[in-house]
């Protein structure tokens, strides 16, 4: 084969296609080419690398340099320093947000630093489309020894002495559900993946589909011959049609190799995979409805038990693993149990995965031993808050995980202790919000989505989920009693012990975590009329402290509506007949002039006025 | 694609072994060709041409090769620097295509440097 001399690993995850990264491989071919080089530096397209927020993202190896935010126009430049002179670039390199110093070592960002990689093991480093790469990588070591060397029952002893729980979010040990399906007699069984991925903003499967599809199929085959299943299904959401065409053509090159089928590395044991896309019901997520959605039939959960490990798909024994969860598998077979509980704790071993946005810097996708504390997910893999505002809250689980307050930023994050918050591991959405987030706000756009996503068997979730939400949106609109707080709460324990399945027992849980750690918010809300961020339009009064106010018309030439008036080194002022509460000019203003009052302020008396921006001085 | 078998994978990653020395690290030895404008126009190209193809024929798997600006001597180009871990690097000068061979031979797979090509011993290394 062929010798290059450096290896460019450019991202083409979703993140990196969406902003331009094909173009930029194009580009990065032409000027190669040009320069004469095409025979000296390989392109390779990497799954996602992780820092999505700076895409389209590169790393050059042997130098390990790292490059972001590529452009077609910087290409030419980047191809002649780099690449023919040998001098790295440092327009395109990270720099550090207040030093702006350039950091050339993607080892030496603090974004990459703090992470230790298992399951992203391969991300940027391979080729996802190439079998060849994955298997330099070790691959499919760990299946041949599965098959070859050892016994159904030694599998399933090592999973479960290395603690692996499941990483969709329950965290149930994966050792022990092999088990259970292992010991029922049947001629027919199923191993099925889980990747039906639903939490708004998590997508931490979809980069581990996409960026080391086979990782997900070897850790299938070994589960496949733990509890002796000769067929099994990936349930991918068809809205991921990066993940499902890098899943297809692995599994393709897996017949062609004989890694699947017949008789598989000549080891006698037959495995077929196939792929099947759910049309994208949050509720197919759940472990019976994606088993009746691959039947053909309604995705809707059914009591349970009998359990899968019983009576699964198509009533035989089924086991449902997360993506996440079968990509560490081959690591646990190669390395062993005790390798495994080297990193995370007792109860809660080795890593995970978070899809980190919101608030913070660095945006993306990362990987962290379990324990960690959340303080330094937040401030050093995040690299703090943007703009230096104030943190307020950390979202976890998704719609049915709950929201964090600052006091208990040094939970470490394991399963029991996001539980004992309120929150939930959840799948690994994780969600960061600054002092412009309501609380009350944020419970209602979670139970917006559960209320959609209810299946509707059940009246627990069906009917308490939308009722839940119409106290919600009373509460943000003005409607706010006094018991609505004490109603929620009731309502939300019936939900929890009533409904059928994960979906209704979470769905409260936004509601029930802003209550307890954000309650002076909601009693604003209801009482005083007044949304102290400033987001629920009809509760809040956007007002000029003319004390602070140095009338530098930046607010006037910001407000869409013109309701802004003043001249210039004059203090300004809002009319409030024009106001639409949109809060640019509280964005805008440098000087912190601008105040958010509640919403009786807008008729108030002057010395009603002074007496609430003294009110307002001290709460933001 | 013909069916795996076990040892297969050992030698599918055997073959891959150079492209991910690369990619992950790990290399024993490291040549810095100088191609500031000097070493391009002093003939670097050649040299670097010469030394990827050597490297290709004797299918050596742990050396690789890197480019990097003017070393400041620009009248002695084209240069190049030889870092073999653990030892100290060797600034080699007014090289071309059959000197950086046989400093190939000689120095990276043999561990001897060739003194009369050399311009001095033990610059900063780059690793």
């Amino acid at each position: 084969m062929e010798r290059y001399r450096a290896n460019v690993m450019l991202c083409a995850g979703t993140g990196c296609v969406a902003s331009g990264a094909m173009k930029v491989k194009t580009a990065l071919q032409e000027e190669l080419k040009k320069r004469g080089l095409q025979e000296e530096i390989k392109i390779v397209l990497t799954g996602c690398n992780g820092y999505c927020a700076q895409g389209p993202v590169m790393s050059v190896h042997p130098d390990e340099v790292f490059y972001q935010a590529l452009t077609v126009e910087e290409i030419p430049r980047l191809v002649e320093e780099h690449f023919l002179k040998g001098r790295p670039y440092q327009k395109l390199m990270f720099k550090e947000p207040e030093k702006k110093v350039a950091i050339p070592l993607m080892r030496d960002i603090p974004f990459f630093k703090y992470q230790v990689l298992r399951v992203l093991r391969n991300r940027g480093l391979i080729d996802p489309e190439s079998l060849d790469e994955y298997i330099a990588r070790d691959g499919y070591q760990a299946a041949a020894k599965a098959l070859t060397q050892m016994t159904p029952q030694e599998i399933i002893e090592v999973v479960k002495d290395s603690g692996l729980r499941g990483r969709g979010g329950a965290g149930f040990p994966t050792g022990l559900k092999w088990q259970f399906c292992s010991n029922v007699l049947s001629d027919v069984k199923y191993m099925l993946c889980n990747g039906d991925e639903g939490d708004p903003g998590a997508f931490m499967d979809r980069s581990v589909m996409e960026a080391d599809p086979h990782a997900v199929i070897e850790g299938m085959i070994i589960g496949a011959k733990a509890i002796g299943a000769h067929q099994g299904y990936i349930y991918v959401r068809a809205e991921y049609p990066l993940a499902v065409k890098r899943l297809q053509i692995a599994i393709d090159r897996c017949y062609e190799a004989g890694l699947l089928g017949k008789n598989i590395m000549d080891s006698g044991f037959d495995f077929d995979l196939e792929i099947y896309q759910g049309a994208g019901a949050f509720v197919c997520g759940e472990e019976t409805a994606l088993m009746r959605s691959i039947e053909g039939k309604r995705g809707m959960p059914r009591p349970r038990p009998p359990f899968p490990a019983h009576k699964g798909l198509w009533e035989k024994p089924s086991v449902l693993n997360n993506v996440e969860t079968l990509a560490q598998v081959p690591l646990i077979i190669l390395n062993g149990a005790e390798w495994y509980r080297s990193l995370g704790t007792e109860n809660s071993p080795g890593t995970k995965v978070f899809a980190l946005t919101g608030a913070v810097n660095n945006i993306g996708l990362i990987e962290v031993p379990m324990g960690i504390p959340l303080r330094t997910i937040i401030y050093d893999i995040g690299g703090g808050m943007k703009k230096g505002r104030k943190f307020k809250a950390v979202q976890m689980g998704g719609p049915s995980g709950g929201c964090i307050p600052e006091s208990l930023l040094d939970l470490p994050v394991t399963y029991e202790d996001i539980v004992k918050s309120g929150a939930i591991m959840g799948s690994g959405g994780m969600v960061v919000m600054d002092d412009n987030n309501c609380m009350v706000s944020t419970a209602k756009f979670f139970l917006e989505f559960t209320a959609d996503e209810s299946c509707g068997k059940c009246v627990p979730c069906r009917v308490g989920t939308r009722i839940l939400l119409d106290i919600l949106t009373d509460i943000c609109e003005g409607r706010g009693r006094e018991g609505d707080i004490e109603a929620l709460e009731d309502l939300s324990q019936d939900i929890i012990s009533a409904s059928l399945c994960g979906l209704g027992m979470t769905a409260p849980n936004p509601v029930l975590t802003t209550i307890r750690y954000f309650r002076d918010e909601y009693e604003a809300h209801i009482k005083d009329k007044w949304c102290i961020a400033g987001v629920c339009r009809d509760l809040c009064t956007f007002f000029i402290d003319e004390k602070f106010c140095k009338g530098c018309m930046a607010c006037q030439r910001a407000c869409p509506s013109k309701a802004v008036v003043g001249e210039k080194k004059k203090p300004h002022r809002i009319i409030q007949e024009l106001c639409v509460h949109c809060r640019t000019c509280y964005e805008t203003c440098k000087f912190k002039s601008i105040k958010i009052l509640p919403a009786k302020a807008r008729e108030a008396q002057p010395s009603e006025l002074i007496e609430l921006v003294g009110t307002a001085q001290k709460k933001q | 694609m013909p069916r795996l078998t076990i040892e297969d994978l050992q030698r599918i990653k055997e073959k891959y072994k150079a492209e991910f020395t690369l990619r992950e690290g790990g290399y024993r030895a490291k040549v810095t060709v100088h191609m500031g404008t000097c070493g391009i126009a002093a003939g670097a190209r050649a040299v670097m041409t010469a030394l990827m193809d050597e490297i290709a024929r004797t299918k050596v798997e742990d050396v690789i090769i890197t480019t990097s600006g003017c070393a400041g001597l620009c009248a002695r180009e084209p240069m190049a620097t030889v870092e073999i871990i653990g030892h100290p690097p060797v600034k080699y000068c007014d090289l071309n295509g059959d000197k950086i061979v046989e400093i190939f031979k000689e120095h990276i797979m043999g561990g001897n440097p060739v003194e009369k090509y050399a311009l001095v011993l033990g610059s900063e290394t780059t690793y």
